[in-house]
């Protein structure tokens, strides 16, 4: 057993109490705690932060590029081929792809953006929105309706830091 | 150091009575104790059996693999991008950290460098996962050893590199920001100043830690001498990381090996402790954090300007070959050696997980302790179960 | 003068005997409330950067009850082989050992329940039957961990026991009497060296025996950094891990009604309990008769306010320290808290002569 020095123990117990004033400290002055009152007081998340995958249904030509490079397979895709009217007048008309199912089951998505990097047509974009729980877990699975909604609460993207190389215009 | 060896000796002793009395003929049965898979100190499902004779333990065993995931089978069938999404997951709390030896290992045989910028960008992400793992760690010795307060700072504290990592990324614990060729994106704006601020605050979370804990008499009556590893022994049983250098070894992948990230040019010390005990164990731990927050400090002030992402193709498959590369992670080092076909995806990957090895000297430390020591050596020697089970 | 003589002495027996029952209730759980919401649920939160409870009341203070109405609904489970009737009865029995030492604390003048002159010695000898009803639940519990916090726990009540009866010999020689009520009069009357503006409590002269008295009671108390029983990373629960539901939380209520009962001895034997100094008032020095009335309500009081102080220290250690190791505690008890005291008796007794 070591001598007991006091210092060490005494230390300790300043470094509680002063978290405890610090705890206390009204906000203004700087202190308060360090967690937020949930439903009450949200934090904002940061712009790029992966919550939920939105859809741009007009972009996408159902290309299954995203579902299957998806790690875990929870893109469910299906789509058939349309005639749409002709770009100009008197032209072809334009066979176009149209989606008839997109999902995404986020009971499986492991969240790791794959598929929104592998979109060649940019019709997928991850949204900081989190707050999507249900109660059944069938629930998660978003169709693109759902998805589509998410598109509202897309940001834009943000600066770079200084020194970044400027993204060419995609 | 003559104390030191004083203390190696007695724990000898100890070890070798427990070995006699198993074999005197007044012998009472033991009891045999499971710590885990489902115990409140092992964060996991790692079970330790242990065989006890009163409060000493004669005979003690890891039993791993209640969590194994099979991730060196999984990437046989996944493309090298799909492979950084899960290789993330190996050690969760410094997950960045998984992903760098692998693409490394993939550029290697791709015959790549990533351009300067990312491999900064790299380094100090690497680094940010590495404060995010040990602080994590430094809070929960205090839980191991009874006192409840400072894994919550530790958490306070994590919270703001985890929300650096979420703003450059995108992702809290899984960042999947590592591509072959560089990185995914640049950093948003206002990062670097974030961060330097935050390193602040983490430094200031470390003084706190050492006059909470590592000050406290109690703390250090709990650890000093308790599990000591010699030198000769943890290079036999392959422990690496903090772990080794604990034991006096003077061994840091950071700085001994030649590597595509930027390490070589700043210049930080590689702490050491000559006793090898649990105390040292931490105490390398609480001066490491230290360390990697001065190192990120000074990459930030030097990051050089220029593209993240070299010259890759779209889709990419990586030629045939082997290669091996391992990195200096939070707990030690871990390494990756990819066999490749040409295949969109590798062959084989064999995945050197540290926590792993670090475990495996557990029947040695632990033979002759007593149960509560058994708790501070295990937090001691600092363990991922993913990290173990993969 | 009859106990409670504030609610009139010529009340029947049964009458009394309700009050009593009735206020000893009062005197174990409001104090145990009190105490976990104050330091448990808060200053343990404010500490760690948090706010605790926020939801239940304002501030969360009625998260108390919404506690124990959880913990009421849950199933009370006994393990298959576990010997059931001791299983069962070993909450009971920690909880009997709290009433039983609040039965001797004064709160006033006539504010008590018993006043007998051997309190000190049977406060110190009631203290102990917690002590089985944590062997009975370890032992009785078949499970590896309760058994070894069980034995712990023995092992370690035991050893802390001397140190606090000897730390408290020391006050006992000083005041020259085992009742609690007497002491209580004594150091608010006394005078030092004729000065005799705050009395006279015993911290002053028994500083070392306060000392050893409080670090005893952290570890009567299993607080942290004496909770080897109950470590929690080590043994789950210790002797609790098997315990559900009210039985839980009959454990949980005696761990801090005893932490206000031994903060309420100390600051009888150390800090003048609920007396103010006599002189203020001009009561006679010696004797409780010339005492006002409203102390019977002031004196609780102002026992609560030390007995928060103290609880507040037992607790604010609990939070900041990490534990102790088994044979470190003992050695801890018998190397250097028993000698201690043993001297700090020695000195007390010289003096006592010499003066
Ligand atoms: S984020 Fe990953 S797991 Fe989720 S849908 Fe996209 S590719 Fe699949
Ligand atoms: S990769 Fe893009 S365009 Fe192709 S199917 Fe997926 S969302 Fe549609």
């Amino acid at each position: 057993m070591q001598k007991p020095r006091i210092p060490g123990l005494l230390k300790g117990l300043g470094v509680t109490f002063g978290t405890m004033a610090q705890t206390l400290k009204p906000k203004k002055l700087g202190g308060g705690a360090a967690t937020v009152q949930y439903p009450r007081e949200k934090e904002t998340p940061t712009v790029r932060a992966r919550g939920v995958i939105a859809l741009r249904e007009d972009n996408c030509t159902s290309c299954m590029l995203c579902a299957r490079s998806c790690p875990d397979w929870c893109i469910y895709i299906e789509g058939h081929k349309e005639l749409a009217p002709p770009r100009r007048a008197g032209g072809a008309p334009r066979k176009v792809n149209k989606l008839d199912r997109f999902d995404i089951d986020y009971a499986l998505c492991m969240y790791c953006g794959i598929c929104v990097d592998v979109c060649p047509f940019d019709a997928l974009f991850w949204s900081p929105e989190y707050e999507y729980s249900e109660p059944k877990i069938a629930d998660l699975l978003h169709d693109k309706t759902k998805l589509g909604e998410w598109m509202e609460t897309v940001p834009e993207a943000p600066e770079l830091e200084a020194g970044a190389e400027k993204k060419k215009g995609k | 150091m003559t104390d030191l060896v004083d203390r190696q000796k007695l724990s000898y002793i100890a070890a070798q009575a427990a070995d006699a009395r198993l074999n005197v003929e007044l012998e009472t049965e033991g009891m045999t104790l499971n710590i885990g898979p489902q115990h409140p100190a092992t964060h996991g499902t790692l079970r330790i059996i242990v065989r006890l004779d009163g409060e000493q333990v004669i005979w003690a065993e890891p039993g791993a693999g209640y969590m194994h995931r099979g991730y060196e089978k999984l990437t046989e069938v996944r493309t090298f991008p799909q492979v950084t999404a899960l290789v993330n997951r190996i050690d969760w709390l410094g997950s960045f950290a998984n992903e760098v030896p692998f693409i490394l290992a993939a550029e290697k045989l791709m015959e790549v460098e990533a351009p300067p910028r990312a491999q900064w960008i790299r380094t100090i992400l690497f680094e940010l996962s590495r404060i995010a793992n040990v602080s994590l760690f430094l809070g929960d010795l205090g839980v191991q050893l009874g006192a409840i307060t400072p894994v919550f700072m530790a958490f306070r504290d994590r919270e703001y590199v985890l929300n650096l990592i979420e703003s450059a990324t995108g992702g809290r614990f899984h960042p999947n920001f590592d591509r072959i060729g560089g990185l995914k994106e640049d950093l948003p704006a206002g990062w670097i100043t974030e961060t330097k601020q935050v390193m602040k605050k983490l430094r200031n979370f470390c003084d706190e830690i050492e006059n909470l804990l590592f000050g406290n008499e109690i703390f250090q009556s709990r650890l000093r001498g308790i599990g000591v590893i010699p030198a000769e022994v943890a290079k036999q049983y392959g422990l690496s990381g903090a772990n080794l250098r604990a034991s006096g070894v003077d061994w840091d992948l950071r700085r001994d090996q030649k590597i595509a990230l930027a390490y070589d040019k700043v210049d930080f010390k590689v702490w050491t402790h000559p006793d090898g005990d649990s105390f040292a164990r931490c105490w390398i731990r609480l001066q490491e954090t230290r360390e990697a927050t001065k190192i990120v400090d000074q990459l930030l002030d030097g990051i050089p300007s220029g593209s993240v992402m070299a010259k890759v193709p779209r889709i990419i498959k990586v030629p045939e070959g082997e290669a091996w590369v391992s990195t200096e992670n939070p707990l030690g080092e871990m390494g990756y050696y990819v066999v490749s076909k040409g295949d969109l995806g590798p062959f084989r990957v064999k995945i050197r997980s540290a926590s792993f090895n670090n475990i495996s000297i557990v029947p040695w430390v632990l033979r002759g302790v007593y149960v509560p020591d058994v708790i501070s050596i295990l937090a001691s020697l600092y363990f991922i179960l993913g990290d173990i089970d993969r | 003068m009859t106990s409670l003589a504030i609610f009139g002495a010529d009340l029947p027996y049964w009458a009394q005997s309700l009050l009593r029952v009735l206020g000893g209730a009062v005197a174990v759980l409001l104090p145990a409330g009190t105490i976990v919401y104050l330091f448990l649920f808060k200053m343990m939160s404010f500490m760690q950067s948090r706010l605790g409870p926020m939801e239940a009341g304002p501030y969360g203070s009625m998260q108390l009850f919404a506690e124990v109405g959880k913990w009421l609904q849950k199933e009370d489970i006994s393990p298959t082989r576990a010997d059931k009737r001791v299983f069962r009865a070993a909450p009971l029995v920690v909880l009997m050992s709290t009433f039983l030492l609040v039965a001797v604390v004064p709160f006033g003048p006539d504010a008590y329940f018993t006043d007998f002159d051997a309190g000190v010695f049977y406060m110190l000898a009631v203290s102990s039957i917690s002590t089985l009803g944590i062997l009975m639940a370890g032992w009785s519990s078949a499970n590896k961990y309760s058994l070894l916090g069980g034995l712990r726990a023995a092992g370690q009540l035991i050893a802390y026991e001397l140190p606090m009866v000897l730390s408290v010999i020391g006050v006992v020689i000083q005041a020259g009497t085992m009742n609690l009520q007497q002491i209580v009069v004594k150091q608010n009357s006394d005078e030092i060296f004729g000065w005799n503006g705050i009395g006279f409590p015993y911290i002053l002269t028994q500083g070392i025996g306060f000392l050893i008295f409080m670090i005893a009671v952290q570890a009567e108390l299993t607080q942290t950094p004496f909770d080897m029983p109950i470590a929690e990373s080590e043994l789950v629960s210790g002797y609790m891990t098997e315990y559900s539901g009210f039985r839980f939380l009959i454990f949980f209520i005696a761990e801090f009604a005893t932490a206000g009962v031994f903060a309420l001895i100390a600051s009888i034997l150390f800090l003048g309990g609920w007396g103010v100094p006599f002189s203020w008032f001009g009561w006679a020095p010696a004797g409780s008769h010339e005492i006002d009335n409203w102390m019977n309500v002031g004196g609780p009081l102002i026992m609560l306010t030390k007995m928060m102080v103290l609880t507040g220290i037992i607790m604010w250690v609990r939070f900041s320290y990490p534990r102790f190791r088994e044979d470190q505690l003992q050695r801890f008890a018998w190397k250097v808290l028993i000698p201690v005291s043993l001297v700090n008796i020695m000195i007390t007794a010289v003096l006592k002569v010499a003066f």
